[in-house]
């Protein structure tokens, strides 16, 4: 690999970047914050004009056939604009279960419909990192029942991929019997999760799957989780910055006062190394399989310490208004907290990261 | 209570010290601080705890516990119950309706509330403007706002901040400009605490333009039915409603509300200061935290079965923030010590106020650590106390995040924790 993003990778970044700036204003994420669990359809239509539901699904299901550091500077503009889509269970987490697991027959009827945009698929894969109060799966004769946690994506989804507590994927829709749903306001209003309750709904397993493969699909989804707090965290500290330049306190603007500088510099030292952690665990996950377990580890604790630590420096320095509605840097600093517990914690992260490496029992 | 929950957390095997232990050693090894639990003194805690468990309201502590926050008419009554006993202003002398306590009953009183989870009182008018009151108001003043403070029958809010004047208070533009006997009042505060449900605001106005900045603010008392006063709602990170902006229009507010004299606002105002930061510092909230995270450490089960308690990376950070906290408590006692001997406290509120919310957030983060998954739920209901059915996850989680992100405003109030260091550089070590 060479160590920088090609040229290619820079226009698609680049035209992400202008279709989210256009077209996914803050006004609109504040609007869209406030119906959580309805998809905004005409900005995912747009997103799909850029092949962006697609990007992972080959060609010949009529995807762009990229990978995932593709998706990862992808996701990095989604941070960036708090952008209110379902990229990480219909464009990463869903389409990789059915490229890893899925037959042939599931392949060619689902990844077309999700390369075109045309379908949004929720992922249930929480289980198979923590299981706590009576949720988990439990697969029977082509049923499921129990119940699934924090699911991807949830919203209006046509079709949920689920992971069961013996490491199976499901494909389960969201009429079948026996399902009810429930939606989870959480902390980030610009990514809808919710509640599945299994009761002997019918489910079509994905033939080919393993422990390897969900393994695999909760990799990739950490590793974007990381590009979306990098790009989140890349622009708190740039509006961090802009305020500083702007607010005036003792007749000058706060920026001028070392303690605000080196808060704002602090923030720049931790986050720019995190940029390169991100581009080599997306990478690894193309190109060096026996790193991709431990780098996705890796970039999803770091960058949850590194988003944590820049969400809360570029609040202090927005003083009072930072924790405001109004101002909106909040929703920056609840997509960087999502991002931290989604797919696991970095507690239970760094833990992980320590048995693939043989240091603890 | 039990004694274990009275204890200085330490690693398994060494020794535990518990509180009266230490304060023994501390008193034992000399130093200028007048603390020895006597047989009053242990007769004083029996009497406290009888006190706590006949009148705070079951409801309230378990709210407080889970971090909801308490009904106002349960507050409200908590509060006439403790005035009735006459404890509802620890601090203040006992000519104007204190406790007369010496430091070590104060501290037996703190920590037995703690430990009980009683919520703590609305500071705006106990801990900030009744001092003010008491010690720069004049007689009318006292008999007026005193009795409704202690109380509760009168809510007080503080009109300190602007848009332009944060961190630079004293820049305040505000203007009371006399007119006859009244001042005519027009400007902008922000940042104002339950102004919505306060009956009085303590301001800070500008009363003369061409003085220093410092030399030219008052402290009115405006009573907030006044004519020509909006309040507008500031919405936080936490989804809720705490904050205001406050707009005065022409406000006619009678010269015999003014604290002290005309032009030196500045004095009183920096009184109040000290108070409030070393109310921020909140370290009898922090204990009860260390408490009551400990107490979910053991009952949080991982998903392997073990305890979160089991957990050494978990129990270290706990632990380095319990210790943070010890010396923070007893920094507080050195200080009542400090004023009890007539030795000015100084500036070591801002060594408070920025230690004390350090432990805050810390501690706020190791409470979204401890529900894992379950700190991502949003939970309006459960958070406002008016939920009906169970939450999703376990009840102490509900209110973790929202705890975390509106915790972040507790470096940036009552003063920032960057402003707080400048004053330390330049009062304490004279930089």
């Amino acid at each position: 690999m060479e160590f920088a993003l090609s040229e290619e990778q820079r226009l698609l970044q680049d035209s992400v970047r202008r279709f989210l700036e256009q077209n996914s204003p803050l006004d609109k994420v504040r609007l869209a914050a406030g119906n959580t669990h309805t998809v905004q359809r005409s900005l995912w239509a747009g997103a799909s004009e850029l092949g962006i539901p697609g990007m992972l699904i080959p060609e010949d299901f009529g995807g762009m056939g990229l990978g995932f550091l593709d998706a990862a500077i992808v996701y990095e503009m989604f941070g960036r604009y708090v952008a209110p889509l379902p990229f990480l269970g219909t464009a990463v987490m869903a389409p990789l279960a059915l490229m890893l697991a899925g037959s042939e027959a599931q392949q060619e009827k689902w990844l077309p419909k999700i390369a075109a945009g045309e379908i949004i698929a929720g992922v249930a894969v929480t289980e198979s990192i923590g299981v706590r109060e009576g949720a988990g799966v439990k697969a029977g004769k082509g049923t499921l029942t129990g119940k699934a946690l924090f699911v991807v994506d949830w919203a209006e989804a046509d079709l949920y991929i689920v992971a069961d507590s013996d490491h199976g994927f499901h494909l389960v829709l969201p009429d079948a019997k026996g399902l009810s749903r429930r939606a989870l306001d959480t902390i980030d209003k610009t990514r809808s999760v919710g509640e599945l309750v299994f009761d002997q709904v019918s489910a079509e397993p994905l033939p080919r799957s393993s422990a390897d493969a969900v393994a695999r699909v909760i990799d990739a989804g950490r590793v974007m989780l990381a590009a979306d707090t990098l790009g989140a965290g890349q622009m708190m500290i740039e509006k961090a910055v802009a305020y500083a330049g702007e607010r005036k306190q003792f007749g000058r603007v706060i920026g001028s006062f070392q303690a605000v500088k080196h808060l704002c510099a602090e923030m720049a030292a931790a986050l720019e190394p995190s940029r390169s952690l991100v581009w080599y665990a997306a990478h690894a996950l193309d190109e060096v399989p026996g790193d991709a377990r431990l780098m996705a580890c890796h970039a999803k604790s770091h960058l949850s310490e590194v988003g944590r630590f820049v969400a809360r420096t570029a609040t202090e320095v927005h003083g009072g208004m930072g924790f405001t509605d109004l101002l909106g840097l909040h929703y920056w600093f609840k997509r960087i907290g999502f991002d931290r517990q989604l797919l696991g914690g970095p507690e239970l992260v760094r833990l992980e990261a320590a048995h693939l490496q043989g240091w603890a029992a | 209570m039990k004694e274990a929950d009275n204890s200085v957390f330490c690693p398994p095997g060494e020794i535990h010290y518990n509180k009266n232990t230490i304060t023994r050693i501390v008193a034992a090894k000399g130093q200028q601080m007048d603390i020895e639990l006597t047989k009053e003194d242990d007769a004083f805690r029996a009497e406290v705890r009888r006190f706590i468990s006949e009148k705070l309201p079951r409801e309230l502590a378990e709210r407080e516990t889970v971090g909801a926050s308490g009904e106002r008419g349960a507050l409200r009554r908590w509060q006439k119950d403790l005035h009735e006993k006459g404890w509802v202003a620890v601090n203040w002398p006992r000519q104007y309706g204190g406790t007369g306590w010496t430091p070590m009953q104060k501290h037996i009183f703190n920590e037995e509330m703690a430990a009980a989870n009683a919520p703590r009182l609305s500071p705006f008018g106990l801990s900030m403007v009744g001092p003010v009151i008491y010690t720069f108001g004049n007689e009318e003043q006292k008999k007026q706002h005193l009795p409704g403070i202690l109380s509760g029958d009168v809510w007080w809010c503080q009109g300190y901040s602007e848009p332009g004047s944060g961190s630079d208070l004293a820049s305040l533009r505000t203007r009371a400009v006399r007119q006859g006997d009244h001042y005519i009042v027009n400007g902008q505060k922000i940042w104002t605490s339950y102004a919505h449900e306060a009956d009085w605001i303590f301001c800070l106005v500008r009363t003369d333009e061409t003085a220093k900045p410092q030399e030219g603010i008052s402290f009115l008392l405006i009573d907030m039915k006044t004519p020509g006063i909006e309040v507008k709602p500031i919405i936080s990170i936490d989804g809720l409603h705490h904050l205001n902006e406050v707009f005065f229009t022409d406000v006619k507010v009678p010269v015999t509300n003014r604290i002290g004299d005309e032009n030196k606002g500045w004095t009183y105002a920096k009184f109040l200061l000290v108070n409030e930061r070393t109310g921020i510092a909140g370290v009898p909230e922090s204990k009860r935290k260390i408490a009551h995270l400990r107490k979910i450490a053991r009952q949080e089960r991982l998903g392997d079965g073990t305890a979160l308690a089991d957990d050494l990376a978990f129990m270290t950070k706990l632990s380095e923030i319990e210790v943070k906290l010890t010396g923070l408590e007893y920094t507080n006692l050195r200080i009542v010590a400090d004023e009890v001997a007539g030795r000015p406290a100084g500036p070591s509120s801002s060594t408070l106020k920025i230690v004390g919310t350090e432990v805050q957030q810390a501690l706020s983060e190791l409470a979204v650590e401890a529900a894992a998954f379950y700190a991502m739920p949003f939970q309006r209901e459960h958070l406002m106390g008016i939920a009906n059915e169970a939450p999703v996850g376990p009840a102490y989680a509900v209110s973790v995040t929202s705890a975390y992100n509106f915790g972040r405003a507790a470096s940036i109030y009552g003063g920032s924790n960057e402003i707080q260091r400048n004053v330390i550089a330049k009062a304490v070590l004279g930089l």
